[in-house]
């Protein structure tokens, strides 16, 4: 008995192990000085990461990223937040069936989404624009805040809302300073997670992005295809600090909700 | 009830209904401008040549070899990473749903960090591990195991290792909502009744977390059915996979027809199996929305 359990926490143990060495393992890759990428690394340098600061292909490329990703993230957690709002306060089936709807980003193969945002950019002229690669990250990332919205709205009493209307606040106020504080937690979640979801999406920048505005991710995949440059190393490194962080932010965020209720 | 409060009831209602088809239009918009419309035009372009209604592209399912060969392999993959999944996975939602709250939250972690890790980073590291002079041969090599390094990546092998890596979260994180909450008590009650702990494991536990195994299976099956960044980066032109053929099909022969056709059969897969799993444990609960 005691030896079967011992053994089931070493599998885990592996698991656990096998799951997060392949990200730790770029962090050292990145700092090699080294052309080709061996490890350990022979000697310790900087130079992947200037190579990345001194690129201004790759500096665009970054800059579109992070402003495609900001600007997605509240566009989505504005419109995912009313419309959870929706969902949960609709009593009718079909309308709560739309929920379904809605989801469908997270459901349908993401490379037939590609080539179906592809089919209407090419015909309205949004191919290799800003506007377009915003458009699409917030119709991904709606599903994570609607999600991450109505989970908090299931724990929020509605009877708060109609005491702050009977006393005669209008529904807009009584959304903004009765309802909001309460399931802010669930909307800043759902904001984080709509900004990684942005920065990582690959896929459909592939096919939509281009000239000027082409995405960090797409550039990494382009490179990649080609060779194994230790740049990509650097930037990976970048990226996983930024996943990192906002993986503690979500965890602080969920805990300041437990500890307020 | 007066005549004119049921007027105002109904006013209300109405005014009620107005809001929310108000507020959920933006979201609607997106999704279906952005999703549903191209996905109806892909299937109506799939029908259609030269101006008049065909199914030559779907016939070539029947036809060309490359076409179900692909399907095949796709599924083959699904199926071997999706079983690869479970018994990964398994053991670690185990572990994590019966410890303490301490440890049940490392482990989350350590599964969590790497689910919002890009994908694309995640390649590139199995990439950098498992090429000829990577870091897996040089350890073998110099543990004395091997001679000559393997042939770890550029294959299906590798394919599999990093789809398995990146999706093991998606069998994992409903496992471990499914486990957490099945009592203890049943467990406990199990064991005082003289049963064995595999037995107790077999007859009750095992049961009980099967909303959770089916809800994981189906979500990194359907997902590696529409794998793409990893089959494209570790398969070496070897791993062929259904998402391939459609990028392929636009890119390089610019064949929307064939690209739509093998979409929608795609798409037709995808859906059929969440109806299917839909049978036993609801779509909002695969979807991690209960």
């Amino acid at each position: 008995m005691a030896v079967s359990k011992l053994l089931l926490r070493a599998f885990v143990g592996l698991v656990l192990l096998w799951l997060i060495i392949p990200i730790v393992i770029i962090v050292p890759m990145s700092f090699s000085g080294a052309r080709f990428l061996a490890f350990p690394p022979p000697f310790w340098s900087l130079r992947w990461y200037e190579a990345y600061l001194a690129s201004p292909a790759w500096m665009q490329a970054t800059r579109v990223s992070l402003t495609v990703a900001v600007a997605s993230a509240i566009i989505a957690t504005v419109m995912g937040t009313a419309a959870a709002y929706a969902l949960n306060l609709a009593s009718s089936r079909l309308v709560r069936s739309l929920q379904v709807v809605l989801m469908l980003p997270l459901v349908v193969p993401i490379v037939i989404t590609a080539v179906g945002v592809f089919l209407v950019y090419a015909n309205v002229g949004l191919l290799a624009t800003m506007t377009g690669l915003i458009l699409a990250n917030v119709m991904l990332g709606l599903p994570y805040v609607i999600t991450s919205v109505l989970v908090g709205l299931r724990k929020f009493d509605p009877a708060q809302e109609m005491v702050s209307r009977s006393l005669g606040m209008n529904r807009l106020r009584t959304f903004f300073i009765v309802t909001l504080p309460q399931i802010r937690p669930s909307v800043i979640t759902g904001l984080l997670f709509a900004f990684i979801s942005a920065l990582d999406e690959t896929v459909v920048a592939l096919f939509i992005s281009g000239g000027q505005y082409q995405t960090l991710t797409k550039r990494m995949f382009t490179a990649l295809r080609d060779e194994i440059d230790p740049t990509i190393a650097a930037i990976s490194t970048l990226l996983t600090a930024v996943s990192f962080l906002i993986v503690m932010l979500v965890a602080l965020n969920a805990r300041g909700e437990r500890g307020r209720v | 009830m007066s005549m004119s409060s049921v007027n105002s009831s109904l006013a209300h209602q109405r005014r009620e209904r107005r809001l929310v088809l108000l507020l959920l239009a933006p979201a609607l918009a997106v999704v279906g401008g952005l999703l549903i419309v191209p996905l109806c035009w892909l299937a109506w372009q799939s029908v259609r040549q030269d101006g008049g209604f065909t199914l030559a592209h779907y016939a070539r399912f029947l036809t060309d070899d490359v076409y179900w060969m692909t399907f095949l392999q796709t599924f083959r993959m699904a199926f071997i990473v999706t079983a690869a999944a479970l018994i990964l996975g398994y053991p670690v939602a185990y572990v994590a749903a019966g410890t303490s709250r301490r440890w049940s939250l490392f482990i989350l972690a350590m599964v969590v960090l790497p689910f919002w890790t890009s994908v694309l980073v995640r390649a590139y590291a199995w990439l950098i591990l498992l090429q000829r002079r990577g870091l897996v041969n040089t350890a073998l090599t110099e543990l004395g195991l091997i001679d000559a390094p393997l042939t770890l990546v550029n294959n299906e092998f590798g394919t599999i290792v990093a789809t398995v890596h990146i999706l093991l979260p998606f069998m994992v994180l409903p496992l471990y909502a499914t486990m957490q909450k099945i009592p203890p008590e049943l467990t406990m009650a199990g064991s005082s009744l003289g049963g064995t702990p595999l037995h107790v494991f077999l007859r009750v536990f095992l049961p009980l977390s099967l909303p959770g195994v089916v809800a994981g299976m189906v979500l990194v099956f359907v997902l590696t059915l529409g794998f793409y960044i990893t089959p494209e980066l570790l398969g070496g032109g070897r791993t062929y996979m259904v998402s391939m053929l459609v990028s392929r099909n636009i890119e390089v022969y610019n064949e929307w027809g064939a690209a739509s056709s093998i979409s929608v059969v795609l798409l037709a897969c995808v859906f059929f199996i969440f109806r299917l799993a839909s049978l036993v444990i609801p779509f909002e609960r695969i979807m991690g929305a209960r």
